[in-house]
């Protein structure tokens, strides 16, 4: 598949810190950050004016998902966007919180756990082709995911009994299938869950549970731009090796818990190859497939990064320090604790590791890197913060993301999901569009002129369904 | 003239000459690798320690940043940092 729809959900940790002895419970909290968003819609569930959804998920996350994005880079945009708009909702709340007589920080973290062994997720979506087996799919798939961590994890401090330890994945140790159909228990690599918001005939959603959110705009682009690399690979039968692994869930763990990264790791033909050496092989077949049968200037500039940061890795890891997520924060740790003569035992170590994550710019550590010029960037923030208001221009989000412009501008009321609008009084006039890749909004313009007209309250029409 | 032409066809006093100059030029050209590769490793040693310095002053100053945004109270932040399972 040339053309594909991207998504990226992100569930946001959030924790109230009193300033005196008043505090506030979290579920109050997060309902301070819904209040500032103006909607007819339900409460805690919202579309905004950039297509993407903001809504309250379970164990009471704030959750971000992105509008359809037809690229790796526009999806790194909007989910950039996403933690753009929470920190403005966050500075808002925090406001309203104080006028509600309790003095505090709310603060809000880009991150996966807390230190007592809790996880949220960062959930990835593809459109792929429904010609191609699922189960094929998912077992092409399993390796790639299992060793992307080396340049896609987003770094984790923990302790054993041993001492304190740094890992590269803050999801690999909360992982426990390799295919299954939940989220909240027995998480797995892939999960089934098939809701393509799109004709399911042509499309299936791949849903992939397994990835660290991102800081690092360079980090999240080869996440996601390699996994699209890979998929269309796939979708067009390229790979042929078996790369099958004897025990991916254990497999995830091991990469995991290794910072050198060269660990060997076992295959069910009973070699052993290090997670580099994995990845190289998913490389060396893009590097063939781009040679035969060419790929758009995105994916080379993807494939280009990707054999950068592996023999950055072959060499020695540490010279990622300004690209990829894990590196960059372990190194940030270690300079400190150096300067300072403090030890890993330390509890600013945790605090730095949490910090790093917090998505004000003023207070996130990674933010005052990239402030700083110590990390490479993939966008520029004039075009994040058009991006806040707008959505993309070459998928279905600007049909959506127009249409709450107008309807707000005109009162009118809606309600809205992935694939359907529904609007007037009753909401018994209703727009499907099925197809992720339509941008033609002349028929909801079309429609919320006739509304206007003709007044929906005297109006006749009592159920009026536009198709496209 | 035959002189000539016998140089000119001898492919041995050809090839010798040629030998000759080509480890002449090597010659100089080594000498000149070895002064210019001496200059090269002293500039840069000296690059490498004002890199240094500057990666060091540039830590130094970014361990000051992270010590004024830094939670004061980092171990009580921590431990009230638990969230709920989510997805």
């Amino acid at each position: 598949m040339r053309k594909r729809i991207f998504g990226l959900e992100n569930e946001y940790g959030i924790v109230f810190t009193p300033e005196g002895r008043k505090t506030l419970p979290v579920e109050k909290a997060i309902r301070f950050l819904f209040e500032k968003l103006i909607t007819t819609e339900h409460f805690l569930n919202v579309f905004l004016e950039n297509g993407a959804r903001f809504y309250q998920d379970t164990g009471c996350h704030p959750e971000y998902a992105t509008p359809e994005c037809a690229s790796p880079r526009d999806l790194v945009l909007y989910d950039r966007a996403g933690e753009r708009i929470l920190e403005d909702l966050q500075a808002y709340a925090e406001g309203k919180v104080r006028e509600d007589g309790v003095a505090g920080t709310l603060s809000i973290f880009k991150n996966n756990t807390d230190f007592v062994g809790n996880s949220y997720g960062c959930h990835e979506n593809y459109l792929v082709d429904r010609d191609v087996d699922f189960y094929y799919l998912a077992e092409q798939l399993i390796p790639f995911l299992v060793t992307r961590q080396i340049y896609t994890g987003a770094g984790k401090v923990f302790q054993t009994q041993d001492g304190v330890h740094y890992c590269i994945s803050q999801r690999a140790q909360h992982i426990y299938q390799k295919i299954s159909g939940t989220t909240t228990n027995d998480r797995s690599i892939i999960n089934t869950r098939d809701e393509p918001h799109a004709d399911r005939e042509k499309y299936r959603r791949l849903h992939v549970i397994v990835g660290d959110s991102n800081m690092s705009e360079y980090t999240n682009f080869l996440k996601v731009g390699t996994a699209a690399v890979v998929l269309q690979m796939i979708e067009d039968n390229f790979i042929k090796k078996d790369l099958t692994m004897r025990n991916p869930v254990k497999s995830i763990k091991d990469i995991s818990y290794d910072v050198t990264c060269k660990k060997r790791i076992r295959l069910d033909n009973g070699k052993e190859y290090s997670p580099i050496e994995i990845q190289r092989e998913y490389l060396d077949l893009a590097q063939d497939y781009q040679e035969r049968y060419g790929v758009d200037d995105q994916l080379k500039d993807v494939i280009q990064k990707w054999a950068y940061v592996l023999g950055k890795l072959e060499d020695d890891p540490n010279k990622l320090d300004r690209e990829i997520d894990w590196v960059i924060k372990r190194h940030m740790i270690e300079e400190y604790l150096d300067r300072r003569g403090m030890r890993w035992t330390n509890p600013r170590v945790y605090m730095m590791d949490l910090q790093f994550h917090d998505i004000r710019r003023d207070k996130g550590l990674f933010y005052l890197l990239e402030r700083t010029g110590r990390a490479e960037r993939i966008l520029n923030d004039e075009e994040i913060e058009h991006a806040k208001e707008h959505p993309p221009s070459d998928t279905r989000a600007k049909l959506r993301g127009d249409f709450i412009k107008l309807a707000r501008k005109n009162n009118i009321q809606y309600d809205l999901d992935w694939s359907n609008i529904r609007l007037g009084n009753l909401l018994n006039v209703r727009v499907i569009c099925n197809n992720p890749f339509e941008t033609d909004t002349e028929k909801v313009t079309e429609l919320v002129r006739t509304i206007q007209k003709t007044n929906l309250r005297k109006t006749s029409l009592s159920k009026l369904v536009i198709q496209s | 003239m035959k002189i000539h032409a016998i140089l000119g066809r001898d492919p041995d006093s050809q090839g010798l000459l040629q030998v000759t100059r080509a480890a002449d030029q090597t010659q100089s050209r080594k000498t000149q690798d070895k002064e210019s590769g001496k200059s090269k490793e002293t500039r840069e040693a000296k690059d490498l320690s004002e890199r240094g310095k500057k990666l060091k002053e540039d830590m130094d100053e970014l361990v000051d940043e992270i010590d004024e945004v830094l939670e004061e109270n980092a171990e009580e932040f921590v431990k009230n940092y638990i969230q709920r399972g989510g997805e």
